[in-house]
């Protein structure tokens, strides 16, 4: 079963709501409904294709041992640096086998939503870590990371947020209030990926390069990048949308993951807009991290050497994470040396800091800025890998 | 530590690291929208209050809405000492 794709799965989404909905009207406590709901959706993603299942098995048994291992360990002795890292090592382990596999056509322990949940793992393992996290059951983390709405892909949520929403037993009101904004999200977003996301991927047409036409070539190959840059968004937007509202009929408020992307004024504004659960998530737990390694440390004279280290390290593994492809991998440099760029010249330029805040400016600041992104999404697609070699 | 002077040394340390006097006149400002601080800045905010006070943060342990303004980094630390 394709998760917001299949009839089927809407017409099961629709038969199981109705218990969630009558135990939400009625101020009764749903996250329990909504574990085994959970697992009821995960038999029917993988009962066709039980070699993933069995992955996801072995997956969510190292997993729990790792996470129930840091954490006793943390209760008891405190922090220790090294044994953190091998945590964490080993806990993208089998993401990472998957990945390096997928390069040579060989599926080793891959699983639809491997890539997903392997960010809410190892955002467990880094709070407890960070003794943020100091208990927590098995009934717990399994209902994070296997909740069903946001499993095959986000939005990446946080376990201390979702943990809190699994305790709550709402009001009527406030239920009601949440199920009438989730049923409209599920509408919304059909409409995204459905409708609007269809339309312009039946604009997308790439071809190869015509050097002989110059001209109108280079105006198709525009016109596509626009196309699939807007049914990129129209699609995972949907998708996102749908998510949302699918997690709020069982008292779940996953996060958001657009706010207005095309709106943006600079690259880093974009990356506060596009895909937020995922550029937010290596904020936090990448480049951060890295930024206080290196302050600490002292490695970097300048704030600005440091940043753009940062920014390098957070979106090449970005690149490597969508998967191990040169189109991936030259995306993720990408954007790091735009974000690098940015930062520099937002800090240096006497020359931004006289006009970032006229019209004219900020104007031609958003064009640059679409024009970047789809110039991005053009190599993601791999379009222009196509132009380049025909 | 006493806390006035607990406060000063606070407020040095912002202004360090904003690299601004301004930062710290009007205290209930958000540094963030002020862009006084970025998530760059914020860390370096961080590992300084570790060093000085031996108060540790983690980055995801707060809100940016809970540590976003001069009193509510004063109050924050204030409270872990």
């Amino acid at each position: 079963m394709n998760f917001y794709v299949d009839q089927s799965f809407f017409l099961v989404l629709a038969a199981v709501a109705i218990p969630a909905v009558v135990l939400g009207v009625r101020g009764k406590h749903i996250a329990p409904y909504g574990f085994a709901v959970s697992l009821l959706f995960l038999v029917l993603l993988f009962y066709k294709d039980v070699g993933s299942g069995v992955h996801l098995l072995i997956y969510i048994a190292l997993e729990t041992v790792i996470a129930f291992m840091a954490l006793r360990y943390r209760r008891r002795h405190g922090k220790r640096q090294s044994l953190f890292y091998l945590a964490v090592i080993l806990s993208i382990a089998p993401l990472v086998t998957y990945k390096v596999g997928a390069v040579f056509s060989a599926s080793l322990l891959g699983f639809l939503g491997i890539s997903y949940i392997t960010f809410k793992s190892v955002q467990v393992i880094m709070e407890i870590h960070d003794g943020l996290i100091e208990r927590m059951s098995p009934y717990e983390y399994w209902g994070f990371l296997l909740f069903f709405a946001s499993f095959t892909s986000g939005p990446i949520d946080r376990s201390r947020r979702f943990d809190e929403e699994m305790h709550r037993t709402y009001e009527r009101s406030e239920y009601l209030d949440l199920l009438s904004k989730g049923l409209f999200w599920l509408l919304l977003g059909a409409v995204y990926k459905m409708v609007l996301s269809g339309f312009f991927y039946q604009n997308y047409v790439p071809v190869a390069f015509d050097v002989t036409a110059v001209g109108p070539s280079i105006l198709d190959a525009i016109k596509n990048a626009y196309a699939y840059g807007f049914y990129m968004f129209f699609d995972f937007a949907g998708y996102t949308l749908m998510a949302m509202g699918a997690a709020a009929i069982f008292g779940v408020h996953l996060p958001a993951n657009f706010k207005y992307p095309f709106k943006s004024l600079d690259i880093k504004d974009f990356w506060n807009r596009w895909h937020i659960t995922l550029s937010s998530w290596l904020r936090d737990f990448v480049f951060m991290r890295i930024v206080r390694t290196s302050v600490r440390h002292k490695w970097f004279a300048s704030r600005i050497t440091t940043a753009c280290l940062g920014y390098m390290a957070n979106m090449t593994l970005m690149g490597f994470w969508h998967g191990i492809t040169p189109d991936y991998i030259i995306y993720g440099l990408y954007h790091g040396v735009l974000l690098s760029a940015t930062e520099v010249y937002q800090k240096k330029s006497k020359f931004y800091r006289r006009h970032k805040d006229s019209v004219m400016y900020q104007l031609a600041s958003w064009f640059i800025t679409i024009n970047l992104v789809m110039l991005g999404f053009a190599i993601f697609s791999g379009e222009l890998a196509k132009l380049m070699t025909g | 530590m006493e806390r006035k002077a607990f406060e000063q040394e606070m407020l040095d340390m912002i202004v360090d690291v904003c690299g601004d006097e301004a930062a710290v006149t009007e205290r209930d400002m958000d540094l963030f929208e002020a862009g006084f601080l970025d998530s760059m800045a914020a860390i370096e905010l961080l590992v300084s209050i570790e060093d000085h006070f031996g108060v540790s943060i983690a980055p995801t342990e707060l809100e940016r809405e809970a540590m976003n303004t001069t009193n509510r980094v004063i109050e924050q630390v204030w409270k872990r000492m």
